[in-house]
């Protein structure tokens, strides 16, 4: 008892809730959720249409209720209230034992921020506690055929119809809109106002008959883009975030969100590539690589891929200390992206012949493929340089 | 470890831009080379940074010093990137306070920390013996000579040199001439019977030495660190001193790139300023991501150094080949962008350009540092 009382003083509140931590994944975590992912069909995106394992339902219910599906929100939105350090070593503790992310959407990763930030209470309290339990899934409804990197030029019509909102036209690069079950939309409200200030962020149930979705086969075989058609949908006037004809502010703060989420893909997450390459190609009697060229390459795109990281840390913990420059996000996008074409040109190359395989387990060819799109999505790379350009450089325009 | 600056460490960066725009800015290095100034270095300046604490940023409290740690040392070189200001910094405040502390016996310490604190000696390095750095490549022997060692062999491209008072020599006790065994670390006095010293200037206007040693006598207690087993001594002073480099031409790339961007917005062609041109826009922006990845990868460098020296060699090296890339796309993309007069000796770009090809190469280019990044790798 003494000795409890002692340590209790000693260990710092950090050092408590760590062992506390480990002690409550230790006998929460099913053991099939710290095997490591197989693939896409591992990962949890929650929704109506979600078919979930019995561990992956236990995994996900439990986390939830410890508001752990998303540390940092708030408790009274579904969070858990966790502070940045906190947050950490919740981290760290499911790093230790390979725990899997008991769920991944993007209600997480940009609409929550969104809200969080230009919601009202009453919507928060509507639209957080479900993604949080992962009952609810988000798609995005952003591009347009005629407004890709051009986004402001959105045409879909949303009218005023006084008890609610009508809305006619037509997203395209919709991730996952056929299985999502709501959707955050830029829709155009003004027609007479500048292109900026015409637009409202709104927010429409997609299980409703005037809303359909159109997958797009994409040059890797899949299907994770989707077309989605509005046909006088409705929308209830409450479900506009932030003010009316103000939802390019919104838009661009969630912008920013996906770009670093964007462009910190593949950058921790995967295996070092030169692991990779030596695992499929070996080594010469030197112990080198037993490809020179491929050696130097795969060198610079790891000691580029170490100052990327540190750079994501650095723009993190500047953020935090209230210096920095907000539009580094788009250095992050920018090199983030690009550094990961070149990361999946070099696996294709250390796989050689046996990664041209079309349909293969590993899928290596449709993970190349991907990557193409990761400098288009989210503003392409020249759209970064443009707003590096302006906006931290301050270079004029014509 | 966050990666901002703590407040002391903001404060000596604001004090060192000031004090080097003001006391020694790229004028200051004009004049140096166009008298052709014997030290390469302006000796009131370096008294002045030694009055402010900075000859003293990397020794212990215990011997005269402040000890700020590798950062703060990098804070300073970085500065001094910006403003291409020639000193001994590198060479006496962080590689030899680094081997000296680090290294030394009481007895080194005691006779050399408390007067690099105070500006009073120089040191240098002498390592390299090729065209090419390569620190266990060692053909100068030390021969065991009654009670001490004595040195012959021949030295090249010896920052500070021909001004230092001491040199921290790299000498073979054993084995072949490329093992890493059998490499030993002694401190020269320049006064030494049978030291030569012959002064070099480069293309940075900046000084070198080649250092000649014929029978060169010294005792036992002029071994820094452990006779044979010198190399891993020698490399963690080298590490400390590419880091600092590489906080150099972190500040000359960032310097490179303001001035260039400053010229785009100033340069008019076709009736237009040059800025507006998204050809341009693009390069510079481009540069910006790079410079930007290049102050995060030093910065991460100079704190591992700080808090674990032993493990900073892969981050070291993988920042040293960082900046060496960067630093130099910034030099030149930055004389690309300011036209014909990029290419003239009265813009200040150029002296950018050859003092980060200087840096680059000095204890090993980015190649150098990408194939030992692979080693540590093991691929």
């Amino acid at each position: 008892m003494l000795d409890n009382v002692d340590k209790g003083e000693i260990m710092s509140d950090l050092e408590s809730f760590r062992e506390e931590t480990r002690a409550w994944l230790e006998a929460n975590c099913p053991v099939e959720m710290r095997q490591p992912m197989r693939g896409e069909h591992d990962i949890v995106w929650g929704g109506r249409n979600c078919q979930l394992s019995e561990p992956q339902k236990l995994w996900l219910d439990r986390m939830a209720g410890k508001g752990w599906t998303v540390p940092e929100w708030p408790v009274e939105y579904g969070g858990g209230g966790l502070d940045k350090a906190h947050a950490k070593v919740l981290r760290e503790e499911m790093k230790r034992i390979k725990a899997r992310a008991p769920l991944q959407s993007f209600g997480i990763w940009m609409l929550g921020p969104a809200l969080l930030k230009y919601g009202t209470h009453e919507q928060k309290l509507e639209h957080l506690p479900p993604i949080t339990r992962g009952e609810i899934r988000w798609a995005q409804g952003y591009s347009e055929p005629n407004a890709g990197s051009d986004l402001a030029a959105v045409m879909t019509k949303c009218e005023d119809k006084g008890d609610h909102y009508l809305i006619n036209g037509q997203k395209i690069w919709t991730s996952y809109a056929d299985q999502a079950d709501w959707i955050f939309a830029l829709v155009r409200t003004d027609f007479t106002a500048k292109k900026h200030e015409g637009i409202s962020f709104i927010l429409v149930d997609m299980g409703q008959p005037g809303v359909t979705t159109k997958p797009i086969k994409l040059i890797s075989g899949k299907s994770p883009f989707c077309e989605t058609f509005f046909d006088d949908a409705r929308a209830e006037k409450h479900n506009v975030v932030g003010d009316l004809n103000k939802g390019w502010t919104v838009a661009k703060y969630l912008l920013t969100h996906e770009r670093e989420m964007i462009g910190g893909m593949g950058s921790g997450a995967m295996r070092p590539a030169g692991d990779v390459a030596v695992q499929m190609i070996g080594k010469d009697e030197q112990g080198r690589l037993d490809d020179p060229v491929l050696r130097t390459d795969i060198t610079r795109l790891e000691i580029d891929g170490l100052a990327f990281m540190s750079t994501m840390e650095r723009v993190a913990d500047e953020a935090k200390a209230g210096q920095g420059v907000g539009a580094n996000s788009s250095v992050l996008k920018y090199y983030g992206t690009e550094l990961n074409k070149r990361r999946l040109e070099l696996m294709m190359d250390s796989v050689g012949q046996d990664g041209l395989e079309w349909g293969a387990d590993d899928d290596a060819a449709a993970h190349w493929l991907r990557t193409k799109g990761n400098s288009i999505e989210g503003g392409t790379s020249e759209v970064q340089l443009n707003i590096i350009s302006k906006r931290i450089l301050e270079l004029p325009t014509s | 470890m966050a990666m901002v600056l703590n407040e002391e460490a903001g404060m000596l960066k604001d004090a060192a831009r000031g004090f080097l725009a003001d006391s020694a800015p790229i004028a200051q290095l004009r004049k140096l080379r166009d008298t052709d100034n014997a030290d390469g270095f302006d000796r009131k300046t370096w008294a002045a940074m030694a009055e402010m604490g900075w000859t003293s940023v990397l020794v212990p409290e215990a011997h005269g010093g402040v000890e700020m740690g590798h950062v703060a040392a990098g804070v300073i070189a970085e500065e001094m990137g910006r403003t291409l200001t020639a000193s001994p910094f590198l060479s006496t405040a962080i590689m030899g306070a680094t081997a000296l502390s680090r290294f030394g016996s009481d007895g080194q310490k005691g006779e050399w920390l408390p007067r690099i604190a105070a500006g009073e000696a120089i040191t240098a390095i002498a390592v390299d013996e090729g065209r090419k750095h390569n620190p266990s490549k060692v053909a100068t022997k030390a021969e065991r000579s009654g009670n001490g060692f004595k040195l012959s062999g021949r030295k090249s491209f010896v920052a500070e040199g021909h001004v230092a008072d001491m040199m921290i020599v790299s000498a073979r006790t054993a084995g072949g001439e490329a093992e890493a065994e059998g490499v030993s670390l002694f401190l020269v006095p320049i006064d030494a019977a049978g030291v030569s010293v012959e002064r070099i200037k480069t293309v940075d206007s900046r000084n070198f030495a080649t250092v000649t040693l014929d029978g060169v006598e010294v005792t036992a207690d002029a071994a820094l660190g452990e006779v044979d087993g010198g190399l891993t001594a020698l490399e963690a002073v080298l590490d400390a001193g590419r880091a600092g480099l590489s906080a150099e031409m972190s500040g000359s790339a960032q310097e490179c790139l303001a001035s260039t961007v400053a010229y785009l917005k100033e340069r008019k062609q076709f009736g237009q300023i040059i800025g507006t041109f998204q050809a341009l826009q693009h390069r510079a922006a481009h540069l910006y991501s790079e410079v930007e990845l290049g102050k995060s990868i030093v910065m991460k460098a100079l704190q591992t150094l700080d808090a674990a020296p032993d493990h900073a060699a892969m981050m070291v090296s993988a920042a040293k080949a960082k900046l060496g890339q960067v630093a130099q796309m910034a030099a030149q993309e930055g004389v690309q962008m300011h036209g014909g007069m990029g290419m003239t000796d009265e813009f200040d770009i150029g002296f950018f350009m050859k003092r980060v090809r200087v840096a680059e190469a000095l204890y090993g280019d980015a190649n150098y540092h990408a194939e030992k990044f692979a080693r540590m790798r093991q691929y």
